[in-house]
């Protein structure tokens, strides 16, 4: 098996997302905390960071932020299930559930938002 | 601590705050949904931070568990993708793990208060 033919596979894309979305997530979370800081400056501080959040690039990347929390979430799901449960056939079809599982949850963060 | 069995510890704390996070997580996505609606403010997000001394202490074990499995998921990336291992990588990542960590108690304190 070529390495390309490797690569080319549900398992590796998983693989890719989960460190991805690791990665970005990892360097959002400084951003956030240093957001929800602002509380200790006054509830207006905080009030003016959350109508800054309001531009549609900003909504846009929140919404890509959830979609990655969702990703990450499922895709973690799945590998503790690959790493703990015994295997089972149903198991191969877990990396299309977690990307079902990450779209649905930007679609409805999309709705709510 | 011998490094096979450092590489065990974290492997392991790797898993069980993976567990802990899932269910974090989750909540924390339902939330979000529940929060967007109507539109962010800095009142609704403190009178719910404010309401139960529950929701701090929720959020105070996700920002502590968030810390340890995003230090030892970048630590492997770093190993993996980087060839950056041994005691300075390691130190590396421990001061960013606790760098995420008080980053994130600050927030929960900021909006507890």
């Amino acid at each position: 098996m070529t390495i390309g033919r490797t690569r080319n596979h549900p398992a590796y894309w998983a693989f890719l997302v989960h460190r991805i979305s690791g990665i970005a997530l990892a360097l959002f979370l400084p951003a956030h905390f240093l957001a929800l800081g602002t509380a200790l400056e006054g509830e207006a501080r905080l009030e003016g960071f959350l109508r800054w959040t309001e531009q549609p690039w900003v909504i846009a990347a929140e919404w890509g932020l959830v979609c990655l929390l969702a990703a990450h979430l499922a895709g973690g799901l799945r590998l503790l299930a690959l790493e703990f449960l015994p295997w089972r056939e149903w198991q191969k079809a877990l990396a299309a559930v977690a990307a079902g599982f990450a779209l649905l949850a930007g679609l409805v963060f999309a709705l709510a938002r | 601590m011998t490094t096979a069995r450092a590489e065990l510890v974290l492997w392991a704390a790797q898993r069980v705050t993976a567990v802990f996070l899932a269910g974090f997580v989750l909540v924390h996505l339902v939330t979000i949904v529940y929060a967007v609606r109507g539109g962010l403010t800095a009142a609704a997000i403190l009178a719910r931070t404010h309401a139960s001394i529950a929701w701090p202490a929720f959020y105070a074990l996700f920002v502590l568990a968030a810390a340890v499995h995003g230090a030892i998921g970048l630590r492997t990336i770093a190993a993996e993708w980087l060839g950056w291992r041994g005691r300075g990588a390691d130190l590396s990542i421990a001061a960013i793990g606790l760098a995420l960590a008080v980053l994130g108690l600050r927030a929960v304190a900021a909006v507890a208060a």
